[in-house]
């Protein structure tokens, strides 16, 4: 059961730093977004107006893929992987 | 026929469909040079788009629950992806959010954040949980994990609620392309639209939804990139718009400031029909209140995490690590069409705007405008207008006029592409409203059938005829969503929206309380969604009714009030009932893990 609780104590701290990302970037920033917005961005594009089509949104991709490898990480270390591939 | 000899040559097989529909499209566009009229090419669009689907979804016919309700458990990865993103973008994504965008910029794309940051909170709270669970519908989880009849039926309300509010805005789009393509009546194409959704789903359930889903998602994708790409060459903007606009978006608010935003009188905006609007916010600059911004996003992630016909989706992977990296392929997916809205708004406006360019209509005379045969072709489609307020003979910004719909469907025939373009929008709008149409009608029959009928009312029935009831289920969602649809109640976007307030305001904290807080009780949830779903509603019916709300919620946003109800009345019922049962609490402590066998499976 201890095993277990250690698993669960991981799993939220990985729950608790995914939600900091996700919250930075689709609330966070947008507290600043006309100050932000007068610095250029990537590709040249006013930096709010980037993070509104292209920038938070690739983050949320990349931020998935990353909890997922995480969360697998966790499982395996305290053996409740799934036997099997997907 | 199809079995598990199909899903190890799955790539391939899309992969020649991908290749038989791209042929398809090149065979088009001989025919047109041919001389093959517009019409004939919209027809054939969408009659072989949906002919194919039809053949997927008998292909897919089932007489198994596990096949019917979950696709067998044994979709891969990255096609549960494809078969996600197409059941969540839909027509109103396809059709109406580039014109959003082009109309409201900043304000709108909130719900760009909003319906992708959703993800986040599907991938880390609840997929994985409710896959372990091995739940058949998303009421299955609730009734399980807090016990009672109640629990259930009140899930299987609030879910038939949002998912109804949204599949009616889904019929109306396919009833509105079919209409447009095969040029009849909106109040018959409704049920045409409706005949082609069924043919999808009601042979083959989760399994048929989800190989036409896949099919279906690579017509809308190729359908919406294609042009957008297109015309970005067209116009020497860039070879890849995604990087390359950002001297097209800088034009434009160059453009904005030399033009500015006169505002119309309420007298002259009488003269313009109905639906149509004119530029009159910042393209790129910040126009709306942080909060404003802000409560939209939020609401539209709360109600990602809370729509059953997404959730259920999840329930169809193989495993609980599939189900999270299914997760993360959705999104990538979506991102491909929501990162390409915005590029084809840029290029749509820059192109009617500038005058510097061809295409451009500000600045030259009315009467020039008038008589350029695409304007007249969207006139007659009610998607444009131009009236000379101010009597000098010459177009302003503020007085040409547009439907939201046009810049996806209007901006290739104004950039000069060939009409076998605007068949395939056609084909891709359709195949964007029919899967999501599909998935929530399914989600709403499904809960009917397994929730309130098999573990409600007769929980003997054999499975043969819990699929029938499943089906007649099907047909009678259906046609109830089309008769309201052909009433043309509300516009396409209102009502989507709403559909993710009441799902938030329902189940978002039910749903995520049941995992994440092992003290939830059934008195607690039953407290969450009936106070959550009735305060909610309350707080629409209000303002809707000349109510002033409070906080700046809107009707846009009343899922936040809803919600905020909803843990509240959750957390306090809770804590001042008893706790769960030992049994519940090992129940909860065995979802937390992936390894081992399935909660209800087990029983």
């Amino acid at each position: 059961m201890s095993k277990q609780s250690q698993h669960w104590e991981k799993t939220r701290g990985l729950l608790i730093m995914t939600l900091a990302i996700w919250f930075v970037f689709s609330i966070g920033i947008f507290l600043f977004g006309a100050e932000m917005n007068e610095v250029t961005g990537p590709f040249g594009y006013p930096l709010t107006y980037w993070f509104t089509c292209q920038g938070s949104l690739g983050i949320f991709v990349i931020l998935i893929f990353w909890f997922a490898n995480r969360q697998e990480k966790i499982d395996e270390e305290f053996g409740f992987s799934e036997r099997g591939d997907d | 026929m199809i079995k598990g000899n199909f899903i190890d040559n799955l790539p391939k097989v899309y992969g020649i469909y991908t290749g038989g529909f791209l042929g398809f499209i090149i065979i088009m566009s001989i025919a047109e040079q041919m001389g093959m009229t517009a019409k004939t090419i919209g027809i054939c669009f969408v009659a072989f788009t949906v002919a194919i689907y039809a053949i997927i979804g008998y292909l897919s016919r089932t007489a198994q629950a596990d096949a019917y309700y979950v696709a067998g458990r044994q979709v891969p990865t990255v096609f549960n992806g494809m078969a996600t993103a197409a059941d969540w973008m839909s027509g109103a994504s396809f059709v109406a959010m580039a014109g959003g965008i082009y109309f409201k910029g900043y304000g709108y794309m909130a719900l760009l954040v909003g319906w992708t940051g959703g993800y986040v909170l599907v991938a880390s709270l609840l997929a994985p949980y409710l896959r372990k669970f091995g739940c058949y519908t998303v009421p299955d989880f609730i009734g399980t994990r807090y016990g009672g009849n109640l629990t259930r039926f009140l899930a299987v309300v609030v879910l038939t609620v949002a998912s109804f509010t949204y599949v009616t805005a889904q019929i109306n789009a396919t009833g509105t392309i079919a209409s447009v393509a095969l040029d009849i009546p909106f109040q018959y194409a409704v049920y045409v639209g409706l005949v082609s959704i069924l043919l999808c789903s009601m042979l083959g359930g989760m399994r048929g939804v989800t190989w036409t889903q896949v099919a279906q998602y690579i017509v809308l994708i190729i359908a919406y990139l294609l042009p957008v790409f297109w015309i970005s060459n067209k116009m020497g903007a860039g070879f890849f718009p995604h990087f390359m606009l950002a001297d097209e978006v800088s034009r434009i608010a160059e453009l904005e400031a030399q033009f500015g935003f006169v505002k119309n009188s309420a007298e002259n905006l009488k003269e313009v029909p109905k639906g149509l609007a004119g530029i009159t916010k910042a393209h790129s600059a910040v126009n709306a209140t942080p909060w404003a911004f802000i409560s939209l996003a939020l609401a539209m992630m709360m109600g990602t995490a809370s729509l059953p016909h997404v959730m259920m989706r999840y329930f169809t992977t193989p495993s609980v690590k599939a189900a999270r990296k299914s997760v993360g392929w959705s999104l990538f997916f979506i991102f491909l069409l929501y990162s390409s809205a915005p590029m084809l708004a840029t290029l749509s406006k820059l192109s009617l705007i500038d005058p510097s360019l061809p295409t451009g209509i500000i600045g030259k005379s009315i009467t020039d405008v008038q008589a350029i045969d695409w304007y007249q072709n969207w006139n007659q489609a009610n998607l444009m207008f131009v009236s000379d307020f101010n009597g000098n003979g010459t177009l302003e910004l503020n007085e040409f006029f547009m439907g939201g719909k046009a810049v996806v469907l209007a901006t290739p025939e104004i950039a000069g592409l060939p009409y076998v373009i605007s068949g395939l929008v056609a084909a891709g709008g359709m195949a964007a409203a029919m899967s999501t149409a599909d998935g929530l009608i399914l989600a709403i029959a499904n809960a009917i059938s397994h929730d309130v009928y098999y573990k409600i009312i007769d929980p003997k029935a054999e499975t043969a005829k819990r699929l029938v009831v499943a089906r007649v289920l099907l047909v009678v969602i259906g046609f109830a969503g089309a008769t309201i649809a052909a009433m043309e109640i509300q516009g396409i976007l209102g009502s989507v929206i709403w559909a993710f307030d009441f799902a938030m305001s329902g189940l978002f904290f039910p749903l995520v309380l049941g995992v994440w807080w092992k003290r939830a009780n059934r008195e607690g949830a039953i407290a969450g969604m009936a106070l959550g779903l009735i305060s909610g509603a309350g707080y629409l019916i209000w303002v809707r009714t000349g109510g002033s709300g409070f906080l700046g919620i809107t009707q846009l946003t009343f899922g936040i009030f809803g919600s905020a109800v909803s843990l509240v009345a959750m957390v306090v019922v809770s804590l001042i009932t008893s706790e769960p049962s030992a049994a519940t609490q090992r129940m909860v402590d065995e979802v937390r893990i992936p390894s081992g066998r399935s909660i209800i499976g087990k029983q």
